[in-house]
């Protein structure tokens, strides 16, 4: 055979078809806008008709998304939502709730302990070692420039 | 039996007597729908885990084998198979029920002809008369196991695979009528430095190129048919463009199983099937049939198999692939 590790890279590269890139960018844009443009709804709605604090209603809006993308999720939706969204649907606070429910349904066969408990942070996981850790920095950071 | 170059030749008679396919819903509306002995309406079948769901397919489409052709278990000799599972547990769950004599090989998506191969020479050297060979794979038990969970919203590769929910029985006998595999070749792993798990067709192309090479070099038949068993539409392009590149053209009279199963662009499966259920059902539902047929006088089979794990890729080894051979002449 004339192909080596040091050459055949290249063939495999010359008849791999491109990821699609910008019809990506485009379909994560809108996906992406969207998802935020309901979280804006949901937020704008319990400060101006429940009379809630913009303090208050940020967080109140993440927990709603959560729980609309759990659901989601739950009904077998969101991954064909995120077929056609992308990048828009996994890096809002939804995608986030997408990566720790799935693989709580996933293993729930193998009991909720050893399966659920133990693998429902598979795939959050390390955005979560990462949130914290760099939060850690931002807060020595912000307690040495006080 | 003798050996040309790395090729056995098979001596005697190893007659494939008859196959039997079970394939999932999707395959169930591919180009080879009517085709298939069984098509299952849901990935569980009545199950409660995906898991659960394979080794029923496999067990079924023995049990089903076996009816078909009014054989009880303690006609058979031996039965042979494998899957894609850790510790190939289909397999094994699947003939704990079956009380055959069993052996369990991996091999992973080149198990078909692996096990085939194998029963053909066990068979020729006088060991046995009659001998099942068996394999499965089901998209929702190795998406869990290679990739993501199935709920995980996200985007699929150009290059990636779908892997074949299905499972086929083959039946070998030293007697009968049928088509007879004539030689066997086992190929050498080959790894070019793939190291992408989404682009298996291009990590498994050359050990198909080197081993349907060995067979064509070591029997100099001329076959009616070439089909490699899941290197998809990058796989198959490689495999062509190599053989090319040797003025040895089989682009005529080559295809691969993974282009064959689906319909490429309605089915939305990107570079096309995989899994050991790929090749395995196709050769059921079509190769085979063709040759009860006499549409095809004779055939190189071979399925094709990224001999990776999740834990390797993940520690940055390559993908080996490797590609066993049958030559099947009516």
């Amino acid at each position: 055979m004339k192909y080596n590790k040091d050459n055949y890279q290249q063939v495999v590269d010359e008849i791999t078809p491109k990821n699609k890139m910008l019809k990506n960018c485009i379909m994560a844009f809108i996906f992406g806008g969207a998802i935020c443009v309901i979280g804006e709804f949901i937020n704008d709605s319990f400060v101006s008709w429940l009379g809630i604090t913009e303090d208050e209603a940020s967080p109140m809006t993440s927990v709603v998304l959560v729980g609309i993308s759990a659901l989601l999720t739950g009904l077998g939706w969101y991954d064909k939502l995120g077929k056609i969204g992308g990048a828009g649907t996994v890096v809002p606070i939804t995608g986030f709730a997408n990566s720790v429910v799935s693989p709580a349904l996933e293993f729930k066969r193998e009991g909720y302990v050893l399966g659920t408990a133990a693998n429902i942070f598979k795939l959050a996981g390390p955005v979560l070692l990462f949130g914290y850790l760099s939060s850690f920095v931002a807060g020595l950071l912000s307690m040495a420039f006080r | 039996m003798k050996k040309i170059g790395k090729t056995y030749k098979i001596g005697g008679d190893v007659v494939i007597r008859d196959v039997y396919t079970i394939v999932g819903p999707k395959e169930g509306e591919g180009p080879l729908k009517d085709k298939f002995d069984m098509v299952i309406t849901d990935d569980l079948w009545g199950e409660d885990s995906w898991e659960k769901c394979e080794l029923k397919l496999q067990k079924t489409a023995v049990e089903n084998l076996l009816n078909r052709n009014s054989l009880i278990r303690d006609n058979i000799d031996l039965i042979i198979s494998g899957d894609l599972l850790n510790q190939i547990t289909s397999s094994s769950f699947a003939a704990r029920e079956l009380e055959i004599p069993y052996i369990g090989v991996y091999g992973a998506c080149s198990t078909m002809t692996l096990t085939m191969g194998l029963g053909a020479l066990i068979i020729d050297g006088g060991f046995a008369e009659n001998v099942v060979c068996v394999t499965s794979s089901h998209f929702c038990s190795a998406e869990r196991q290679f990739r993501l969970p199935l709920e995980m919203g996200g985007q699929r590769h150009e290059s990636a695979q779908w892997t074949v929910t299905g499972s086929a029985a083959v039946w070998l006998s030293n007697s009968g009528k049928g088509p007879k595999i004539k030689h066997v070749t086992f190929g050498k792993i080959v790894d070019l430095g793939v190291k992408d798990a989404n682009n298996m067709g291009a990590a498994m192309a050359p050990a198909a190129y080197d081993s349907l090479n060995q067979h064509l070099q070591d029997t100099g038949i001329n076959y009616d048919m070439i089909v490699t068993g899941d290197l998809g539409v990058i796989g198959k392009a490689i495999v062509n463009k190599m053989f090319n590149e040797d003025n040895n053209s089989i682009e005529s009279k080559y295809d691969d199983c993974g282009t064959i199963i689906f319909d490429i662009e309605k089915q939305d499966v990107h570079a096309g099937g995989s899994g050991c259920g790929c090749s395995a059902t196709v050769f059921g539902s079509f190769l085979y049939k063709k040759l009860l047929n006499n549409e095809l006088k004779s055939l190189l089979f071979a399925s094709t198999g990224a001999l990776h794990s999740t834990t390797a890729t993940l520690q940055g080894e390559s993908i080996p692939g490797i590609a066993h051979c049958l030559g099947i002449e009516i």
